[in-house]
């Protein structure tokens, strides 16, 4: 018979397999998340595969934050209809969060699932940590939880 | 342990939502309850309205008095320069005095373009305190940009880190992490509220109880904090609300220049249709004209208040008509009084005007023994001045015998000699008529 466990006795027993991936503030407040390959996960993905995610992600949210012709005919316009058409229509960088939530779901159901892991939204976390749950007594089968809040 | 199964979550399906709906608690677990939202548990000091899509300080400041003085001065500003420019355009339409000043010079040549010109004056200010208005409640209901909160899982991964580089006591020391951005070197602080290191730029907001990315200040006028995701709303409401506030104060300041300038070239409204007549009163000359009201010599009063008011109980007044003396009048047998009517008449055939009012010196007066005639001024003389002859009430002194005897033999060395007294007071000094008399006849006769 299958039981489900509590919140608090899964998070209790995985609280140390959980892998947080920090921002990287070296290039100002940009969103961009480090590149370096947490020790955790040595034995538990390919170390290329995983800096290349990142960096894609990294692609992603810089495309999200970048100042060109675009953003600036769009701030314009928004500030001469006194930011009224944010009502009316998504941002820029709401529009790349959408095509960022894609990517991390193809990546999941490819790459980390399969391993075990799952990568969570950063947006979830306040655009903070990447985080990587990991669970030691399962290894290899799936994920048994989502790092939620 | 207990026997138990993960289940295998599909991360498709927890995804069918947006990024942001309410967590789904872990291992399928149905929860028989509503699904809440974020907000209901956000542990900041905010209030949500609008299920969670509008957001601001639970201590809302002076947001309220923000909006009322905003709207008060606005409105009061569209009611009273519209009814203003109505007059305006009325006016302009009249043909009116010319008057020195280059509006008035437009207003009367250019017909057309006040006209349509005025008409911008309520838009813009409608369109300037639309403005206004949208971005203050956008800077006051949007998020500031706050930083959620650690999560347990997270702050116990950062503890970790910390206490594997740092000592191991139960209450560290402030904890700071330097970083190099752009070969800078900065210390990110760590926030015990949030328990997480602060991004660079992030500050806590102890009214609101967050970490505001971006933070620059919290504001009461606005009720919210001012961060990196409203900051362009407030700088956008600030400006706005400068254009707005010169516009009106530029209006009202046009207005009342308009005003004063018609009033003091004592324009009048009504209209002489043809006439194109200048200002009689004009010194040709803006700034004179304004200098001549403003800064010329300040005239006194003329209603004396605190002047004393004569014994009697009839005031003087100022008349053409001679005043008799009434001690003189009282006397019947007293040849030096006359009806003024006939002093007015021997005033008209009189030619030659002679003071002869000098003190200290005989005065004669000569009268016909008919008709008498005596100068009789109508101004009482200061009691030190010397009367002699008949001058009546010239001392007002009863006592004061005009025509001793002795004036009886200068007055046969006399000639006809109109006498003419002139009253020195101050206050009959321009404002008394001069009265003379004419005594054809030779003849002296004692005053009493």
């Amino acid at each position: 018979m299958a039981e489900t466990h509590s919140l608090q006795d899964l998070r209790q027993a995985a609280v140390a397999s959980k892998v947080f991936v920090q921002r990287d503030y070296t290039s100002g407040t940009i969103c961009k998340f480090q590149t370096k390959f947490p020790a955790e996960l040595e034995s538990r993905i390919d170390k290329q595969q995983f800096e290349e995610t990142m960096q894609t992600l990294n692609n992603l949210y810089a495309e999200a934050e970048k100042l060109g012709g675009r953003s600036y005919l769009e701030g314009c316009l928004a500030c001469l209809t006194a930011y009224t058409i944010f009502l009316c229509m998504e941002t820029h960088y709401e529009k790349v969060l959408k095509k960022i939530a894609k990517y991390i779901q193809e990546q999941n159901e490819k790459i980390f699932a399969p391993l075990g892991l799952l990568l969570t939204d950063p947006i979830e976390r306040g655009l903070r940590v990447v985080s990587f749950p990991t669970s030691k007594h399962h290894a290899g089968r799936s994920v048994p939880w989502l790092d939620c809040h | 342990m207990k026997n138990c199964e993960y289940q295998q979550i599909d991360p498709r399906a927890l995804r069918t939502s947006t990024t942001r709906t309410p967590s789904t608690l872990p291992c399928g677990r149905k929860s028989s309850q509503r699904l809440r939202r974020k907000w209901e548990i956000f542990p900041g000091n905010n209030r949500f309205y609008c299920d969670g899509r509008i957001m601001s300080a639970r201590q809302c400041g002076v947001l309220p008095l923000t909006i009322v003085l905003i709207v008060i001065t606005s409105g009061l500003f569209f009611t009273f320069e519209d009814i203003s420019i109505a007059l305006l355009d009325m006016k302009s339409c009249q043909s009116e005095r010319v008057a020195s000043t280059w509006s008035w010079f437009i207003i009367r040549n250019c017909p057309f373009l006040v006209r349509h010109l005025t008409i911008f004056i309520p838009v813009i200010g409608g369109v300037l305190f639309v403005f206004v208005i949208f971005t203050l409640l956008q800077t006051s209901f949007t998020d500031p940009g706050i930083l959620p909160r650690a999560l347990p899982d997270e702050a116990v991964d950062i503890e970790r880190q910390i206490d594997n580089s740092g000592s191991s006591t139960y209450r560290p020391p402030p904890r700071t992490k330097e970083i190099l951005i752009n070969d800078q070197v900065v210390k990110l602080k760590y926030c015990f509220t949030c328990k997480m290191f602060r991004p660079p730029r992030t500050s806590h907001c102890s009214m609101c109880d967050n970490c505001v990315e971006r933070f620059d200040h919290h504001c009461p006028w606005v009720g919210n904090c001012v961060g990196k995701r409203n900051y362009r709303f407030f700088y956008a409401f600030i400006v706005s609300l400068s254009f707005l506030t010169s516009f009106i104060f530029g209006c009202v300041i046009t207005h009342l220049t308009l005003l004063f300038c018609t009033l003091q070239i004592k324009g009048s409204w009504s209209s002489k249709r043809g006439e194109d007549s200048g200002n009689p009163y004009t010194y040709n000359n803006i700034f004179t004209n304004c200098c001549v009201v403003l800064c010329g010599p300040m005239p006194p009063s003329l209603i004396d208040r605190r002047g004393f008011l004569p014994p009697d109980d009839a005031p003087q007044t100022v008349t053409s008509d001679a005043e008799l003396p009434p001690f003189v009048a009282k006397n019947d047998t007293n040849m030096c009084t006359q009806g003024t009517k006939e002093i007015i008449e021997s005033m008209a055939h009189s030619t030659v005007i002679q003071s002869t009012c000098t003190p200290g010196t005989p005065k004669t007066a000569p009268v016909t023994q008919e008709s008498l005639l005596s100068t009789v001024s109508i101004m009482v003389s200061p009691p030190s001045k010397p009367s002699s002859g008949c001058s009546g009430r010239q001392a007002r002194r009863p006592t004061d015998m005009p025509c001793p005897q002795r004036g009886n033999k200068r007055a046969a060395l006399h000639t006809h000699k109109p006498v003419l007294h002139l009253p020195n007071s101050p206050y009959s000094l321009g404002h008394s008529p001069l009265i003379f008399s004419d005594a054809p006849d030779m003849g002296f006769i004692p005053l009493n």
